[in-house]
């Protein structure tokens, strides 16, 4: 196990360590100590890795992701695991802003709350957030699933396109072209193993599933007021 | 950008370092604003008001300034310098006197309370917070700022906290849309910003409703129905402390609690160092939603 204390390691030289590692890499797993709320930590691995950051995170952790397993034990900045590719990003309290903005792959697990524009954008990335999310997650959401335990905020899903959002608690409000969706045996499956694998105590058959409605897909004078 | 640093002590064991603390979370703010620095603090309440002044020629200004001061308003007045600023106890009752003869020998009036006393300049957060001083300066509460300008121009004046009526202070993350038809309503009302800056218009706000009967949580929950933009403010008066954010929340907050201080920094970073920290509850504040607290 590599030990990085980020007291004494200059952050280019920690995660320049971390970016060296390669597939085959024998050095799994790291532990960053010390991470004082710093920006960027872990940023653009791109190997199957094993790092612990052993308190709470600032701007972008984890941001860009592939392969890596990072874990937070405390809670993350805005951004965190931004445009993730792959790997697996677990926050053991809670993210700010836009945590998993872009992601194309990959699981990002907050195990606490995620505030607004959780999910923003993202496409094929998948979330899963044991509390609450915030107003405006999943705006624009491509492709994916975002899972939420708790309750979410206001205009779930606005101009969403294919993504599935699974709500267990209260949605404050729909965003544009935003609706409630039959619950297939096919999304309990998705939804069962996304749960399974975010070590999330809550069963499938609790859960809301929101979509598209696709009106907004292409212009139609009546929606003008949507656009 | 703008960096925001807020500390509301429950307890009065951690009094005499109040400065020490918010001047470490001020520096480390300095990424998000390098250009200014200013910070608001609250410590012993005065046997008579204070009125911070602000000055470019301090040597010259500062010089005797308590004795005419005291001659013109017939009553002793009590000085305290700290480069370029001044504090200066003027007798109950002698403040707008006292106010308008500091305004026309053209020094610039920072701020006016019982307990507070504010400083900002221009420059890089540490050499204003060692300018001043503020790591000896004990006290209840403080807020502190660090500037990156959008709205108005990079000057002493424009620097945060803004203060626009007794022991009352605001700072500021964002910038306002609607603040030049404020202005003007506010004028109506008696309430003149001195500056162009968008900042000043919310602290003119709040103390209006203020002396019109609110309290700072319903002067507060006016900000979200009655100005429009980006914003985070942070607030003190005499005895309270409080935070809003737009509904839309782009701006950054953090804020810790622990039975000895409710504390508040655009990021967690600022608040590493805070004794406690690591068993304090840690939350981000939700939009359009007013937190404070009063002693």
């Amino acid at each position: 196990m590599q030990t990085i204390d980020m007291g004494q390691t200059p952050l280019r030289e920690v995660n320049a360590a971390l970016q060296a590692q390669t597939t085959t890499t024998n050095q799994t797993k790291w532990v960053l100590e010390n991470p004082r709320g710093a920006h960027a930590v872990a940023v653009g691995l791109d190997a199957p890795i094993e790092v612990v950051v052993k308190g709470s995170t600032g701007y972008y952790c984890a941001g860009m992701n592939k392969q890596a397993t990072v874990q937070i034990e405390g809670s993350a900045g805005p951004g965190v695991a931004e445009n993730m590719m792959s790997g697996t990003v677990i926050i053991e309290g809670d993210a700010s802003q836009y945590a998993g903005a872009t992601g194309h792959g990959g699981l990002l697990v907050v195990k606490g709350n995620a505030s607004s524009r959780c999910g923003i954008s993202m496409k094929g990335i998948d979330i899963v957030v044991h509390g609450n999310v915030g107003h405006m997650s999943a705006f624009l959401a491509q492709k994916g699933n975002l899972v939420v335990l708790g309750d979410a905020g206001e205009a779930l899903g606005d101009s969403i396109y294919e993504a599935r959002l699974f709500v267990r608690g209260k949605v404050k409000s729909l965003g544009a072209d935003c609706i409630e969706k039959e619950m297939r045996p096919e999304h309990v499956e998705i939804l069962r193993d996304l749960l399974d694998r975010a070590g999330a105590d809550a069963r499938p058959e609790e859960f809301r599933r929101y979509g598209s409605a696709r009106k907004l897909y292409n212009f139609h004078v009546d929606h003008a007021g949507e656009y | 950008m703008c960096g925001i640093v807020g500390l509301f002590l429950k307890k009065d064991e951690l009094r005499p370092r109040l400065g020490d603390m918010l001047t470490d979370m001020l520096i480390t703010m300095t990424d998000r604003g390098p250009d200014s620095a200013g910070i608001a603090i609250y410590g012993d309440d005065a046997a008579g008001l204070k009125i911070t002044v602000q000055s470019d020629d301090p040597a010259g200004a500062f010089d005797g300034l308590a004795e005419v001061l005291g001659a013109e308003l017939g009553q002793p007045v009590a000085i305290k310098l700290a480069d370029t600023h001044a504090v200066l106890t003027v007798p109950e009752g002698a403040e707008r006197a006292a106010s308008a003869f500091l305004d026309a020998r053209g020094l610039r009036i920072m701020g006016v309370g019982k307990s507070m006393e504010i400083y900002k300049e221009v420059g890089l957060p540490k050499d204003v917070a060692a300018r001043f001083g503020i790591r000896a300066m004990g006290g209840s509460h403080g807020i502190g700022h660090t500037r990156m300008a959008t709205e108005s121009a990079v000057t002493t004046l424009g620097a945060h906290p803004f203060s626009t009526a007794e022991d009352q202070c605001l700072v500021h993350n964002g910038s306002l849309s609607n603040h030049n038809d404020m202005r003007r309503r506010l004028a109506r009302k008696g309430f003149v910003p001195k500056t162009e800056n968008d900042t000043e218009v919310a602290a003119c706000y709040i103390s209006s409703r203020i002396a019109a009967g609110d309290n700072l949580g319903q002067a507060l929950e006016g900000t979200l129905k009655d100005l429009d933009g980006f914003f985070t403010f942070v607030t003190g008066t005499h005895n309270g402390f409080g935070v809003v954010r737009d509904p839309i929340a782009c701006k950054p907050a953090v804020m810790a609690e622990t039975d000895d201080y409710v504390a508040f920094a655009s990021e967690y970073r600022a608040l590493v160092d805070l004794p406690g920290i690591e068993n304090a509850r840690v939350w981000e504040p939700e939009p359009a939603t007013v937190y404070f607290w009063e002693r």
